[in-house]
């Protein structure tokens, strides 16, 4: 039999707020247990929650974005289960009225394009951590993370493969980073990935039975844990045994999911309402000032760069990858002193990204910053350079640092343009080689090529080849 | 309506509250009188009231986003029944 | 000394007859002497309310005092204030020191009046007697064989005792008016929001509001002033300029509209009850007021509503104690779900499971909607009631509670009849209006009847004009106790 995958992600994203959703902690990562665990996080008795104006400003920033309806009225509620990482016995959520419903995310699988719905986006507090170190055969519960605020987004089971989950994600992952609502660490947390996965015979309408895979916190993870759940599940079902709806961890050493074994009371939340918290009002002018600072987002961008610049969509998608390097490649062609966004974009896609590979670094750590990179292709625009030299001089600002200007100078590595001193170097080339003269005078074109070779190498490649060629065939013309 | 004692150990175990047989049966027969006066409220005709949550209909307050809370760890650790290295200890949680 | 008035002991201290130091020596002996037959405190630590006391006898010499410096309090001990026993009443809290200040109590600290010591309370302030307390059951100075009513009913009895000028309480569903009516004392439940819960143990977040408890109409008026106001730490704390509740105290009482529900006096208020608040109607009309029906049709269903909506608050409220981070912890346990189970089945008493458990139900799976959506929307027809009953009067009248002090055990294994208690004042918690009881009169037992008065939304300050006028003509508020 044939069978379908179907996949939707919810994916908690962590909020780049100072601090904390409901108190005044903060949410900085790595301090030592507890000591950001206000009265508030580890809910002593009579502390109450005041909703942080970050946390929603971000979550209309996320709304906006993907096209989504901000409900102007949204309301926190609770949910209601046992665990010692949640103090309150309660999690402060968003259930019936969230802040984001509906809206899309496009996602590039190979050559596709495909259009992901998103169910609804909703805030809530992330809880603490239990440590299973060994503590006399205890597990140790730090607070410092209960109360951080958390942007859960919930897809529409709308992808198909493992490959497109991950795009899914990908794509989720640049735009928060994009829109600066998450920092998007993903090894801090920062962005952790629950996939809900189930599988039906080709052309069933109805979805499977799901699991969920919890907790998942790489896309390499992602993309393992869903082709072992698929695997698995169709083998089941090929067993003649039917999928339980469950929820699953994925254990990194053995490439596996197995069943969690507790939140046992998953089926009853007791949601409602949170009686210390109000609904919360969205006023137009507030949403309108959220808009006008929005960023360009990557959509847009990617169209202004094939339009205004004439950029191919791969380079334009290529360079919209993250708001650094897009803004990285904007600061470039801003800089140039003679319009060329087609040799700013080649630049940054080919030395520069190569190098950043290299070394392993992000383009926003990169050692030569933008504007310098733009006077050194000021250098090729002007003729300075030649695209072999400034090559040389971009191998030593980035090694050695420095200005272009500088190492042109000091190394002596500038264009030679000077046509009597081009001339004097081709009489000499000429003198030494009577034979390729000849032959060239016989009608050999190819013994051009190799006293154009000669010329270049008696200049060190310093010489304009153009200019070279030209020079060479008026001499011998003449 | 009428509970069973099944019912009464359920929520007692969604409450984590632990109940002996004879407490589920007598907390029954308690919980089925109170129950008894709260259906009354099921004759009235609510269709069309809106849920009131809140004893006024005004909007949340939001807060600044602004770190104001000092560390006070070892305050509130004071009260606690058990810790060690700063964590609150509890028993082994497996996941 | 004893059995003074918050105003009285104010003006003591400005004319220096007498000193915080001299008065809180005073209460602390009394209680010393007579709260082992009451039972009224949890908590009294003589060290700390003497320190307090001469630092507020030394902001009076250094010309630094308020209107009320000086003068202590005893506060319900529902309010966690920093280095004291705070324990709600619960062996689930019994050796919590509380790290911080409620709101009400950094008030009062501001204001510079002592602490007297923390009152014994039902546990997590459920009950309607002071029975379920772990610390043991109040009596009642009037009759010690009788309660105090609940859930401030420490709060009530050392007032009523004189062991405390005034004291705090907080009024979930008549929690400061019941038992302010069956110990004859007054009591003032605000406008929902208009004191800050911060600090004050949740019961029922949406129900839950603190107030003052004492002899009288204008010490409440004094005792609000140093209570209400804006804080940002409580999301449902409203913004609104602060007042003077005393303002209006002395205005009289012509062509006051007074509202007389018929629902308050059908078939169930009966007797001594029944004709001492047709006495206080006779006297109203006597300052000047004018009384019309009105009705609360759908008042009859807010104990049913009440018993979903709070228990649901509750059951939710009281999951944070759970033997991690402070409280009881039960000795043995094999595992966390047993360690949970344990402390929660040995930390809370009977009534607060019970409680736990209802709301549970109603919140779980498949009950939601017809229990606690339902109870929400007779909520709201509730509050529809009094705002449709305000368009033809200035304040409701009726009875606290429909008897006076019933025997201690009376209805302890009857929780039916022990929430029938509040069927006069839980409406009021319900619409979030602010609710006031007074003495108006004895029954044939020589036991203390309480007459309410409802007002709208903020109308504080004409309650206390209205009950202020009413205590200038009558004695009720002046009985004490026999031996007290």
């Amino acid at each position: 039999m044939q069978w379908e995958t179907v996949i939707g992600l919810e994916v908690h994203t962590q909020l780049t707020t100072q601090s904390k959703i409901f108190s005044g902690a903060s949410t900085a990562f790595g301090a030592e247990p507890n000591r950001q665990a206000c009265g508030v996080d580890i809910a002593l008795p009579g502390v109450l929650p005041v909703l942080n104006k970050g946390a929603v400003e971000r979550a209309i920033r996320f709304g906006l974005a993907i096209g989504a309806r901000l409900n102007r009225v949204n309301v926190f509620a609770r949910k209601n289960y046992f665990y010692p990482d949640l103090p309150k016995g309660y999690q402060i959520s968003q259930f019936e009225l969230p802040i984001v419903e509906g809206g899309t995310l496009t996602i590039q699988v190979g050559d596709q394009e495909k259009t992901v719905r998103i169910t609804r986006a909703h805030l809530e507090e992330d809880a603490g951590k239990s440590l299973h170190e060994d503590f006399h055969g205890m597990t140790g519960i730090d607070l410092n993370r209960a109360g951080t605020p958390l942007l859960e987004i919930v897809s529409e089971p709308d992808m198909r493969s493992a490959k497109e989950a991950v795009a899914y994600a990908k794509a989720l992952h640049t735009l928060v980073t994009w829109i600066g609502t998450c920092d998007g660490n993903m090894q801090e947390g920062s962005f952790r990935v629950d996939a809900n996965v189930s599988v039906r015979p080709k052309g069933q309408q109805e979805f499977g039975t799901r699991r969920e895979i919890k907790n998942l916190n790489s896309f390499r993870f992602l993309e393992q844990a869903i082709d072992y759940e698929v695997r698995w599940q169709i083998a089941q079902i090929e067993d003649g045994h039917k999928i339980q709806q469950a929820t699953v961890l994925f254990d990194a050493d053995t490439g596996e999911t197995r069943m969690m074994r507790t939140k046992e009371d998953a089926h009853d939340y007791r949601y409602f309402p949170d009686p210390d918290l109000l609904p919360v009002k969205l006023e137009e002018d507030w949403i309108e000032q959220v808009k006008a600072a929005m960023p360009e987002l990557p959509q847009a961008k990617q169209a202004r760069y094939t339009g205004e610049f004439g950029l191919s969509a791969y380079d334009a998608a290529t360079l919209t990858a993250s708001r650094a390097m897009a803004d990285y490649f904007e600061a470039v062609a801003a800089a140039l002193a003679k319009a060329d966004a087609k040799l700013a974009a080649n630049w940054v896609m080919g030395e520069l990204s190569a190098a950043l590979n290299k070394a392993e670094l992000d383009i926003a750590m990169s050692p030569i910053p933008a504007e310098r990179l733009a006077r050194l292709l000021g250098r090729i625009q002007d003729g300075t350079l030649s695209g072999k030299l400034a090559r040389q001089v971009f191998d030593i600002m980035w090694t050695e640092g420095g200005e272009p200007d500088v190492i042109i100078e000091a190394k002596g590595l500038r264009q030679m343009s000077d046509n009597g001193e081009i001339e004097r170097i081709i009489d000499e080339v000429l003198a030494a080689n009577p034979k390729s003269v000849e032959e060239f005078r016989a009608g050999k074109e190819k013994a051009f090529n190799a006293l154009v070779g000669q010329v270049m190498k008696a200049t060190k490649g310093k010489a304009n080849p153009a200019q070279v060629n030209e020079l060479l065939r008026a001499r011998l013309a003449g | 309506m009428s509970l069973s004692p099944d019912d009464v150990k359920r929520i007692a175990h969604l409450a984590r509250i632990r109940v002996t047989d004879a407490e589920a049966e007598h907390t029954r027969g308690q919980l089925n009188g109170i129950f008894d006066l709260i259906a009354a409220m099921q004759a009235v005709d609510t269709a069309g009231v809106a849920p009131m949550a809140h004893a006024r209909d005004v909007f949340q307050r939001l807060r600044a986003d602004v770190v104001t809370e000092p560390d006070r760890r070892d305050a509130y650790q004071a009260a606690a029944p058990q810790t060690e290295a700063g964590l609150y200890l509890v028993p082994k949680v497996i996941e | 000394m004893s059995q003074q008035t918050i105003k009285n002991l104010a003006d003591l201290l400005a004319s220096g007859k007498t000193s915080s130091v001299e008065l809180c020596q005073d209460y602390l002996a009394r209680i010393g002497a007579r709260n082992p037959e009451l039972n009224a405190f949890i908590t009294v630590d003589p060290d700390k309310t003497l320190a307090e006391a001469r630092a507020a006898d030394a902001a009076r010499a250094a010309g630094s005092a308020g209107p009320l410096t000086g003068v202590p309090v005893a506060h319900k001990d529902i309010f966690c204030a920093e280095g004291w026993l705070t324990t709600c009443g619960s062996r689930m809290l019994h050796n919590f020191v509380s790290p911080y200040d409620a709101h009400v109590i950094s008030q009062f600290k501001a204001a510079g009046m002592p602490t007297l010591g923390k009152t014994n309370m039902d546990e997590f302030a459920m009950g309607s007697s002071n029975e379920t307390s772990h610390f043991g059951a109040v009596k009642n100075p009037w009759d010690v064989a009788r309660v105090p009513g609940g859930s401030s009913g420490g709060s009530a009895a050392c007032v009523a005792a004189g062991l405390a000028p005034a004291a705090t309480g907080t009024d979930t569903g008549g929690s400061i008016r019941q038992p302010a009516a069956l110990t004859g004392i007054t009591g003032l439940k605000p406008t929902y929001g208009v004191v800050s819960r911060y600090g004050m143990i949740a019961f029922a977040s949406s129900l839950d509001q603190a107030g003052p408890m004492a002899r009288t109409a204008e010490d409440c008026a004094l005792l609000l002033n140093v209570m209400a106001g804006f804080d940002e730490r409580d999301s449902t704390s409203l913004e609104r300029e602060n007042e003077d509740y005393a303002r209006d105290l002395a205005k009289p009482l012509n062509g006051l509209r007074i509202g007389l529900p018929k629902e308050f006096f059908g078939a169930g208020l009966t007797g001594d009850t029944a004709q001492a608040v047709q006495a206080a109607i006779n006297e109203f009309r006597k300052l000047g007021a004018t009384t019309v029906e009105v009705s609360l049709p759908n008042s009859g269903l807010s104990v049913a509503a009440y018993y979903v909506i709070a228990p649901a608050e509750a059951s939710s409220n009281l999951s944070r104690f759970d033997g991690v981070r402070y409280g009881y912890r039960t000795k043995d346990y094999t595992d966390l779900t047993d360690m949970y189970e344990k402390t929660r089945a040995e930390g809370f008493g009977a009534e607060v499971k019970r409680r736990i458990l209802i709301g549970t139900y109603v919140l779980s799976h498949g009950y939601y909607d017809a229990y606690y959506i339902q109870a929400q929307k007779l909520r709201r027809l509730i509050a529809q009631d009094f705002a449709k009953a305000y368009e033809q009067c200035d304040v409701i009248l009726g009875p606290t509670a429909p008897t006076t002090a019933f025997k201690l055990g009376e209805k302890a294994d009857d929780p039916v009849q022990m929430y029938l208690s509040d069927i006069y004042t839980i409406a009021v918690n319900l619409a979030g209006l602010p609710g006031i009881s007074m003495p108006c009169g004895f029954d044939a037992q020589g036991l203390p009847i309480g007459l309410q008065l409802i007002g709208d939304y903020f109308a504080e300050a004409r309650m206390l004009n209205v009950a202020h006028q009413y205590q200038l003509a009558t004695d009720w508020h002046q009985r004490t106790p026999g031996g007290y």
